[in-house]
């Protein structure tokens, strides 16, 4: 049985369909690209994928093994969170919090696994830097760690390299490689086409009325990107 | 000094203002943080108008217990706004400014047309600037206070990983399983029971100081969020003890007096954080 398996989708918000017949399955352990134009429902689609957004019409079925809240999120910065006072700790930490069920503070376990996660993505020594005062990168780090202690299992991305300059771009791209190759499932939302077909196994191409899922060499020999790169050469 | 502060305190309406004062200016601070770094800053001067037209309408229709009207007004006010402010589609902004100049000008209209007072413009004052109001406190209505205080400080503590989980992402929040909505509606509710209570203390106009300035102040020195809401809740102590033993002192308004106190602890953390910076 397939992780996630998602049946003729229809996307949108407020009762206005953004996408339609969007069926696609996740396996355990891919790397999967969600690319498409702005406003094509590829964040709907993510939003939809962890509960945020009512499903419209069709349906998602978790399974073997994954829970509808064990997953791993990453949003887009809001802002609120440029100038919020909280140290890495605290964000780190609050990534646990799905694991208290009713326990109102954390416990040694949540600490342990916080403190492991921050190790795994070296930003242990910044453990006591305040949020704002970080470089993008690091930010980015640390919302990652706070990701990990949510899930061990699925980690889904929106746009994370926004913002970011090239280098730790490049940076942050390897970053996600080596977690899939840990056994992590991860889905990301991209613009960035190319790192997509460069780092991802599939890519979901989101559209208004047609889509595309299939394996990146698939894509590839596909007309979308025949499409995208005559606009590129262009 | 010290003398006629002591012949003050030993009558008890001194000992329940200070008493209703800390009370409420810790509530207010705690909530602060969390609605200064939502960005509902807004949101304690538009409940406090609100509040001042139930009050005005809840005293001439006699509704009996007037502050249970004011603050059952409130609390559905305060899930309003906090609705409005989700929605994109209507300008959150606009509608509470909407609602919290149309509260203020049905209470003074309704307080003037039905008044059974000889000296309106002073319940106005009174209502408006809590002048007097908090010198004459009955005792069941310290006891309201403090018991609504212990319940606003226990459900902050013991929901406050969630509620730093609520402000610092909620979008994360929701995807992890945490019912962000629920959240935001109880700090809906317990902001409006500050409100109501705050009333008495520094009146509805200048609620909205008691709530944001501890907070923005603590935010100037301090970078982590446990140490903004513990320095917080201190500075607001502070001033409000400060400024209610000044005003007794000095026989000025109470409200604005802890608001002036707030005010020059502001300034003087902007100038600890830029030397701290530098």
């Amino acid at each position: 049985m397939s992780y996630l398996k998602c049946e003729n989708l229809t996307l949108g918000y407020e009762g206005t369909a953004v996408a339609e017949n969007i069926s696609f399955e996740i396996e355990k352990g891919e790397y999967l690209c969600i690319v498409g134009e702005n406003g094509a429902g590829k964040s709907t689609l993510m939003k939809t994928l962890l509960g945020l957004t009512p499903l419209m019409g069709g349906n998602i079925v978790y399974g073997d093994g994954l829970e509808a809240h064990a997953i791993g999120y990453l949003p887009q910065q809001t802002f609120v969170q440029r100038d919020f006072p909280a140290s890495v700790w605290e964000i780190v930490l609050s990534g646990t919090l799905s694991k208290c069920g009713w326990r109102p503070f954390y416990n040694r376990e949540m600490r342990q696994l916080a403190q492991a996660n921050m190790k795994r993505m070296d930003i242990w020594d910044l453990r006591k830097t305040c949020y704002r005062n970080l470089s993008g990168g690091q930010q980015q780090r640390v919302l990652l760690a706070r990701a990990l202690c949510a899930s061990t299992e699925l980690l889904v991305l929106d746009e994370p390299v926004t913002g970011l300059d090239p280098k730790v771009t490049a940076e942050f791209y390897q970053l996600i490689e080596k977690l899939n190759q840990e056994g992590l499932t991860i889905i990301m939302v991209s613009h960035d086409i190319h790192a997509a077909v460069k780092y991802a196994g599939r890519i979901l191409h989101v559209e208004k009325e047609r889509s595309f899922v299939g394996t990146t060499a698939e894509y590839v020999a596909s007309e979308f990107w025949k499409e995208l790169s005559m606009i590129e050469r262009r | 000094m010290i003398q006629t502060l002591q012949f003050y305190l030993s009558y008890p309406f001194v000992r329940y203002a200070l008493v209703v004062g800390v009370l409420i200016a810790l509530c207010a601070s705690l909530l602060g943080v969390t609605l200064v770094l939502k960005r509902f800053s807004y949101i304690g001067d538009g409940l406090s108008h609100v509040a001042f037209g139930a009050l005005a309408v809840a005293t001439i229709v006699d509704l009996g217990s007037t502050s249970v009207v004011v603050m059952t007004v409130t609390v559905i006010a305060a899930i309003l706004i906090l609705r409005t402010g989700q929605n994109p589609r209507i300008h959150g902004d606009a509608a509470i400014a909407m609602l919290s100049v149309g509260s203020l000008a049905v209470g003074y209209l309704v307080m003037n047309l039905f008044s059974t007072s000889a000296n309106i413009s002073g319940d106005v004052c009174s209502t408006l600037f809590g002048s007097t109001s908090i010198l004459t406190l009955t005792k069941a209505e310290v006891w309201l206070c403090a018991v609504m205080s212990v319940i606003v400080v226990a459900v902050f503590i013991f929901l406050y990983n969630r509620i730093f989980a609520v402000t610092f992402d909620e979008n994360f929040a929701r995807a992890t399983g945490l019912r962000a909505g629920a959240y935001n509606n109880l700090i809906a509710v317990i902001t409006a029971v500050i409100i109501v209570l705050a009333m008495n203390l520094v009146g509805s106009l200048l609620i909205s100081a008691l709530v944001i300035f501890p907070a923005l102040s603590a935010m100037r020195v301090i970078q982590n969020f446990k140490g903004v809401v513990i320095c917080a809740a201190i500075l607001s102590v502070l001033c409000a003890l400060v400024g209610i033993i000044l005003s007794i002192l000095f026989s000025t308004p109470v409200g604005s007096t802890i608001v002036a106190a707030e005010i020059v602890v502001f300034f003087i953390n902007c100038l600890i954080g830029k030397i701290k910076a530098s």
